[in-house]
């Protein structure tokens, strides 16, 4: 029976982690609160926007309001990598060998694990940011379509056209898919390969979390009163496939979705605080945690798969030890 | 599972924070109105998303600079945008409860209203946790004309808004004045007018309207669809109540915009009359109107009597998207009938008149 470690905390939860086995939780105020013998937090930003796991370096990248973007490490240190001015860091990502991406208005930056910083300049606002798994390549989410970098060299973008504003992205574990979420209830993806499109439609809500499951066989989403799963184990990817149903429930939406590390199972949070797990192979479901007060916005596994870390709307946070 | 916190929803409404948008061109006085926002002493603190910091010359966290981003929807409908920067903003804005009260959305000088407008209705994130208090012009008394002559956003500004703020009216006559006035109320005859020097109105008048807002949209607004005073400006110490006339018109229509000698009727509004309606025709007819006509329509509000029905039922509607509810039961001394308003561009009078009539019960 799984049991849940509370953590009552008082801002909207960006981001939960792992660094080092402790789990972290990144509030919107600009704190990042840990559960490493007690309960301790650390003051990152006024203001905190944007957040990812560096699991190379074990640390946690965030963006804020004051325009900073930093990385924090497990006993508490916060590293300052940029400082862009008075402006929204609306999106992070970490790279291979160190590299951070990150988001202000219309223009991408990467930092090398060096100091140096290039800037890519767009038309229109930056919406997401993500590195491919291997190699030094940025994608960005724009309107009408994703732009491909190649920040070490001085090789022209890749520009691939989808006509709507993409708001999040993300590549495949296998680097052969970019997938986007739309402004619309919809995603988009293209084989990488060939620019095949990908439509993945048909939500009642805008898709705002996606996760990879174990070996990249699927990609499990939020945006419905279920979790989506598309099946990415064919050459082609969905096309052509129905995805999964897991956890459907009639009365709310899933917000928030996280596969586990190794299993082909998926953590589903949805907007009244409910998290399930559900296994792909049979669509069973186990129960998590119980309804609370508001949405799950943030949910992250610890290495071996016995630990979830969530986080929500309301700040009500905690761990699941699913092995207790 | 005893623990569930279920939520009413006026509870939900109630923690919806209140957007006003401010329009208005380069030098209308924009900057001097959010600065009073920002600094004077009215018990509310407001965050404002401006398009470049520039002259606001206060330092304050809650100010945050935006590019103004327009994104079509990718539904096959021209006038189906949203203001992509708004989006993110507001939910960045929104997850730190507690900090404001209230936002202000400051547009370009050249920006079209609509799409800011749209965001508030056609992003379900954003409409969970904001509502479209109003949508707020300044108008420069003395450039008006000019501006209206060069330019559709000027007049699209005005056809917009709830509230028009005649600014710097210290630098015209008063025949000019009133020519102006004349020229704002022969595009929008529903926006509440304000004169203004230094942009020095009440922000009462400015803030907290419930323009939007189904439930008092129509009883708020003194000029809504009552043309009988067409020529009644609020001037700055204007603070009495407006009560609304309930005069007995005939059945007839207006429509406005030949009435100004300093503005070329681009933009027109008009004002429908009827007595009950059968909802089986009225809202199909008003559903297709907007579809059809919806690129044209920027604004519409009205009241609707349904035969058999005992409440009000009131609509407002931007472009294509239209809102309706009840609103409360007729009381015994008004008059049952249906009036609506469009406000809009190359609308075709004759058949809006001519299908809004075959509505009648």
């Amino acid at each position: 029976m799984p049991t849940v470690a509370p953590l009552d905390l008082d801002s909207h939860c960006i981001a939960t982690a792992w660094l080092n086995d402790t789990p972290h939780f990144a509030l919107a105020d600009g704190v990042v609160h840990r559960l490493d013998n007690g309960h301790k937090w650390t003051e990152v930003h006024d203001g905190l926007l944007s957040a990812c796991f560096d699991p190379d370096h074990a640390r946690l990248i965030t963006g804020g309001e004051d325009g900073r973007v930093t990385a924090l490490t497990t006993d508490g240190t916060v590293e300052t990598l940029a400082e862009i001015g008075r402006k929204w860091v609306t999106s992070v990502a970490s790279g291979t060998q160190g590299a951070v991406g990150f988001a202000v208005g219309r223009n991408a930056y990467v930092r090398f694990a060096d100091g140096r910083q290039r800037e890519f300049q767009h038309p229109r606002s930056v919406e997401g940011i993500a590195f491919a798994p291997k190699g030094m390549r940025l994608a960005i989410a724009r309107y009408n379509g994703a732009t491909l970098h190649f920040p070490a060299t001085d090789g022209k973008p890749t520009e691939l056209e989808w006509a709507g504003a993409h708001t999040g992205i993300t590549f495949s574990p296998d680097g052969k898919f970019l997938v986007t979420t739309m402004q619309e209830n919809a995603l988009h993806g293209w084989k990488l390969a060939d620019g095949k499109h990908m439509r993945m439609a048909g939500y009642p809500a805008k898709v705002k979390s996606f996760s990879w499951s174990a070996k990249g066989k699927w990609l499990a989403t939020s945006g419905a009163s279920a979790a989506i799963v598309w099946p990415f184990q064919a050459k082609d990817g969905p096309m052509g496939k129905a995805p999964l149903e897991l956890g459907t429930r009639g009365d709310t939406m899933v917000t928030q979705v996280c596969c586990h590390p190794t299993e082909e199972i998926v953590a589903i949070g949805y907007a009244d605080g409910m998290i399930l797990a559900g296994r792909f192979a049979d669509q069973k479901e186990v129960l998590l945690r119980r309804q609370g007060k508001g949405a799950i916005t943030a949910m992250a596994w610890d290495g071996e798969g016995r630990r979830l870390a969530f986080g929500s709307e309301s700040g009500e946070s905690g761990v699941v030890d699913i092995a207790s | 599972m005893s623990d569930v916190q279920t939520e009413t929803p006026s509870e939900a409404e109630a923690k919806q924070i209140p957007v006003t948008v401010l329009t208005g061109y380069l030098g209308s006085g924009k900057t001097t109105l959010l600065n009073r926002i920002l600094t004077e002493d009215h018990g509310k603190r407001y965050a404002v998303i401006v398009n470049e910091f520039g002259e606001i010359g206060i330092d304050n966290d809650l100010i945050v600079e935006s590019d103004e981003e327009i994104y079509e929807m990718n539904n096959g409908c021209v006038c189906c945008t949203v203001r992509g920067d708004l989006v993110r903003v507001v939910e960045g804005l929104t997850r730190r409860t507690g900090r404001f009260d209230a936002i202000v959305v400051e547009t370009t000088g050249l920006a079209d209203p609509a799409p800011v407008a749209q965001t508030f209705f056609m992003d379900d994130d954003v409409r969970t946790k904001t509502r479209l208090d109003a949508v707020v012009a300044l108008v420069d008394a003395k450039h008006l004309p000019l501006r209206l002559k060069d330019s559709n956003e000027a007049e699209d500004q005005i056809a917009f808004a709830d509230v028009v703020i005649v600014n710097k009216t210290d630098l015209v006559t008063s025949e000019e004045l009133a020519a102006v006035e004349a020229t704002i109320r022969a595009i929008n005859p529903m926006a509440r007018i304000h004169r203004a020097e230094r942009a020095g109105v009440s922000l009462s008048e400015v803030l907290d309207r419930g323009a939007f807002d189904l439930k008092r949209v129509l009883d708020n607004d003194p000029h809504f669809l009552d043309h009988d005073h067409p020529d009644h400006v609020c001037g700055p110490d204007c603070d009495h109540d407006h009560h609304h006339h309930d005069h007995d018109h005939g059945h007839h229509h207006h429509h406005h915009g030949e009435a100004s000698p300093i503005h070329d009727a681009g933009v027109k509004s008009l004002s429908l009359r009827a007595g009950e309606m059968d909802p089986k025709k009225f809202l199909p007819w008003l559903e297709k109107t907007t579809q059809v006509d919806g690129p044209n329509i920027l604004r519409l509000k009205g009241i609707i009597a349904f035969a058999d029905d005992p409440d009000r039922f009131v609509v407002q509607g931007v472009h294509m998207i239209v809102e309706g509810d009840h609103q409360r039961p007729w009381r015994a001394d008004e008059k049952r009938e249906t009036r609506l308003v469009f406000i809009g561009r190359d609308l075709d009078t004759e058949r809006l008149q001519r299908t809004f009539e075959a509505c009648q019960a």
